[in-house]
This record gives structure tokens, C-alpha cells and sequence, in this order.
């Protein structure tokens, strides 16, 4: 339940983010950054406003003020949510049993097993629809422990409200303009996340796992042979998806 | 049913009900200390209340960020805007000397202030940064006197909840919430950088309000009046923002 809400902000915010890009195309580094400002980059795309030199001779709609308010409607929302989320994994065991990679896992020798096996684009065995093998674990934690973090202080930074009460959550990047820089590419690296994990899901079979993620259940008969599946079944994959419900 | 999805089944509905009367108490608490913006309503309304209130309860008094001199943006940026009116042009043809800045509304004493009496008034500055919307921003120094200050010479009424300020141009008006309205970096600008305020950054006179977006900053301010509802001004929803989507409070 927490994946498809966060999915749908996720989207909401993305879109609104690239809306309100669009009105201010340039990134700088430091404090402050505007047209008269060298910028660290600019992207090459048309603008919303007039007045940033785009070498575009039209001027895009104004979309930033539906943008903004979705923006932080469902930023709040998935906020709330990856919380809850958060709790929950400490609370039933997931973060232990199946995101935190094992220390056998962990060895080279290991590592460079499941990538290759990855390389090749091998379905996964069995054992990988019960639970996350040692790549997917190290991802998930990288987006649940830092990327989300970072996108969520990076966006406070920009707040100039937030950072009255709290100053060093953006003095410590550097300044606004550089949480402004460091909140895109942060949403450039989950993009990149998603791409893969989209990517993942086919190979692994789509079917089986988009029906294991909406219901939190593996096709038990097929998968296991002489042994009670109870409980024990919705343990698996994106059983946590759903146990929050 | 078994016991445990009945069980479930209480709990749930048990867990619901005091979820909904909690939300019942927490709106009235919010309506209570004044953390419901006026453009609640609306498909956005929970995240920009949910923004509005808990950005309140953090930064009733906390001071925006200032910085060094040296930190200034040379030369500051004079954002777009609609071309200048009639009564402006007239206005700026006679040195300004005519400009007043009229206050109305739930004060004891109203009055009309011309810029050279705004001036006579503690003087104060504050080097803070201006951010757009948009995503750019810089760096100035504001000078002028505290809206506070003029606040207290014109004696607000206990009941006021809100600073709904006017600019000459017919259709700029702006409100905020008595927090930032006495708010000591809240200033009624006439100077920049040391100098006059340009006309391109709002002069002769701006609010400027730094612990909000710039949109808040409104400038050729002419009036203020001073109310505890905004229902009556424009369509209800406190700024003339929210009418064209964009949402009344911008702290963030």
C-alpha cells in the first residue's frame, strides 16, 4: 500500500518538479543565482517565463502555480507515508530479515556472482521471489536511507521560512542555490532508480510479480510443494507493500 | 468471520473514530490559533494548511537568514512586471512627493503616511535574500522602517488577524498574518543598497516580507488595511495569488 501511494506521489512530483523547473531553467552554486549570474548549468529547453534567455523565440504557459501547490501537497503525503513506512520495517522485522544484506552476501565473491548472473539477465531463481537478493537490497537502502532523505532536506533548504527556524539545514550545502542543484540531481538519480527497477520487474516476469505486489502474495502452488503456506507466504517479495494497509 | 479478522474488524473501526474525532479536535485547535490559510479549500487545500500550520508553529519568531556585505548581488536583479500605471508615472513626475500609504481597518488612529514621514521613523536595515518562485533569487540590502513601527503609531485593535497591503497598481494586493506583519524584518522598504529603492525593485516604497517567497514582497505599496477576515477582499481567499493558483502562504 505505502509502494503505490509513494508511486503515485512520486509521479505528482515529478511532474509538477519538471513544471517548475521550466520556469527557471538555469542551476547555480552557492546562495543565490539569477539571469544576471553565471550558471553552473543551464538545460536546453524552452522556459515558462520571459524572462530567462532560452534562445527559444516563444515563452511556455505558466504552470507553477497548480505545480507548486501539488508539489508540496504530495510531498507532505509521501513524507507521511515513507514514515510510516519506515516505522513498519523496524517494527516487523523487514529491514533485518530481508533488506539488510547478510555478511556472506556482502563478500566479493558473492557480489560479483549476482552481477554477473544480473549481466546476463538470468530470471531469478526460486529463492529470489521469497525475498530481495543482495543488489536489490543495497539499492532499496541507498533510495530509503539517502536518496529520500536528501531529496527531503534539499526541498526544506529551499524554504525560506524552514531555514529561518533551522538555518543550517541549507548553510550546510552550501546555500539555497546549491539545495536547489543538489534536490535536481537527486531526483535524477530516482529517476534512473525507477528506470531500473521497471526494468527488473520485466525481466523477472512481469505477471508474477506485478500480481505478488498488488496482492503481497507468491503463486504458492506453483513455487512450493508439500508444506502448509499460511502466514509465512505473505513474507514475501513486496509482501511489505501491503502490510500496512 | 474468525475471531482475529473480528478483532481486526474492532480495532479498525475503533482506530477510525478516534482518528476522525481527533481530526475534529485538531481543526478546531487550528481555527483556534490561527493555522488555517484562507485558501484552504480546494483540492490543495491539505497541503498548503498542513505547510501554513506547521511552518507557524516552527517560525512564529524566527529571524530570516542575513547575511554580509559583501554577499550583496551586484547589480540586484529588477524582475519583469506589468508596465506602470498613470497614477504611478504621475506620481513619479513629482519626486513622489505625493505618495501617501494610507492605513484603514481595525486601527485606532487612521492615517495617512507620505514617504518623507516614513522616512523620519527608526531607520533599519537588513541584508536578506530575496528567492523567486521560480526558482532564482538574490541578495540585498532593505532599508526602511519596521511595519510594526507604523503598526504601533496607528494602534491595531486586539481583534486584527491580518495586514491585507495594497500596491497602486489596481491589481496587486497581498495579506499576511499578524505574525509576519510584526515581525521585526517585516519593513515598509524605501532604500536599497544604500540608496533609494529603484522603481524595477518596487520603489518608492515595498513590503517586504523575507521570510516569504518573493511574490509576497509586494511592491508600490500605497495601502494597508487591517481586518480579522480577508472573505471580503477579492474572492475570499487572501491575496489575489490563490486567484490565479498560486498559494496564499509562501514560506514554502
Amino acid at each position: 500500500m505505502t509502494h503505490w501511494i509513494t508511486t503515485l506521489c512520486f509521479f505528482a512530483l515529478l511532474v509538477t518538479g519538471m513544471e517548475i523547473v521550466i520556469s527557471h531553467p538555469r542551476f547555480y552554486w552557492g546562495e543565490t543565482g539569477n539571469v544576471l549570474t553565471r550558471p553552473l548549468f543551464k538545460l536546453h529547453i524552452p522556459s515558462s517565463r520571459s524572462l530567462v534567455p532560452t534562445g527559444y523565440g516563444y515563452v511556455l504557459p505558466d504552470q507553477n502555480g497548480w505545480s507548486r501547490y501539488l508539489h508540496f501537497q504530495a510531498a507532505w503525503i509521501v513524507v507521511l507515508t515513507g514514515l510510516l513506512y519506515v516505522i513498519s520495517i523496524f517494527f516487523t522485522g523487514h529491514l533485518w530479515r530481508d533488506l539488510l544484506p547478510g555478511k556472506s552476501e556482502l563478500s566479493w565473491r558473492a557480489l560479483s556472482t549476482t552481477i554477473a548472473s544480473h549481466l546476463r539477465f538470468a530470471r531469478p531463481g526460486e529463492a529470489e521471489a521469497w525475498s530481495y537478493n543482495v543488489l536489490q537490497r543495497l539499492s532499496y537502502l541507498f533510495v530509503i536511507f539517502v536518496l529520500f532523505p536528501l531529496i527531503i532536506w534539499t526541498g526544506l533548504a529551499m524554504s525560506p521560512a524552514f531555514v529561518s527556524a533551522f538555518p543550517v539545514t541549507v548553510t550546510s550545502l552550501g546555500g539555497q542555490q546549491s539545495a536547489r542543484t543538489i534536490h535536481f540531481f537527486v531526483t535524477i538519480a530516482l529517476v534512473l532508480f525507477l528506470l531500473v527497477h521497471l526494468v527488473m520487474i520485466c525481466v523477472a516476469g512481469f505477471k508474477s510479480r506485478m500480481r505478488a505486489m498488488i496482492t503481497g502474495k507468491i503463486n504458492a502452488g506453483k513455487m512450493i510443494t508439500g508444506q502448509a503456506i499460511t502466514e509465512e507466504v505473505t513474507t514475501g517479495q513486496a509482501a511489505t507493500d501491503t502490510e500496512q494497509t | 468471520m474468525t475471531d482475529l479478522s473480528r478483532r481486526k474488524l474492532i480495532i479498525g473501526g475503533l482506530a477510525a473514530t478516534a482518528g476522525v474525532a481527533g481530526l475534529g479536535v485538531a481543526a478546531q485547535l487550528a481555527e483556534k490559533y490561527g493555522l488555517i490559510p484562507p485558501d484552504h479549500g480546494g483540492i490543495y487545500g491539505l497541503g498548503t494548511t498542513l505547510t501554513y500550520a506547521s511552518q507557524r508553529l516552527l517560525t512564529r519568531h524566527s529571524m530570516a537568514r542575513e547575511f554580509s556585505q559583501s554577499q550583496i548581488s551586484r547589480p540586484p536583479l529588477a524582475n519583469e512586471m506589468p508596465p506602470l500605471t498613470d497614477a504611478y508615472k504621475h506620481l513619479q513626475a513629482g519626486g513622489f512627493a505625493d505618495w501617501r500609504l494610507t492605513v484603514t481597518g481595525m486601527v485606532d488612529r487612521p492615517a495617512a503616511f507620505s514617504l518623507a514621514q516614513l522616512k523620519s521613523y527608526p531607520r533599519r536595515s537588513q541584508i536578506t535574500q530575496i528567492a523567486c518562485e521560480e526558482g532564482w533569487s538574490y541578495i540585498a540590502e532593505w532599508i526602511g522602517v519596521p511595519l510594526s513601527h507604523v503598526m504601533d503609531l496607528v494602534g491595531v485593535q486586539p481583534q486584527a488577524k491580518y495586514i491585507v497591503y495594497f500596491s497602486i497598481d489596481p491589481d496587486w494586493w497581498d495579506s499576511i498574518d499578524m505574525a509576519d506583519a510584526m515581525h521585526p524584518q517585516t519593513f515598509l522598504a524605501y532604500g536599497m543598497n544604500g540608496d533609494e529603492l529603484p522603481t524595477g525593485n518596487g520603489g518608492p516604497l515595498r513590503m517586504r516580507v523575507p521570510r516569504q517567497l518573493g511574490y509576497k514582497s509586494v511592491k508600490f505599496v500605497t495601502h494597508l488595511t487591517v481586518t480579522d477576515n480577508l472573505k471580503n477582499f477579492g474572492k475570499g481567499l487572501g491575496s489575489l495569488e490563490p486567484e490565479f493558483g498560486y498559494s496564499w502562504y509562501a514560506g514554502i
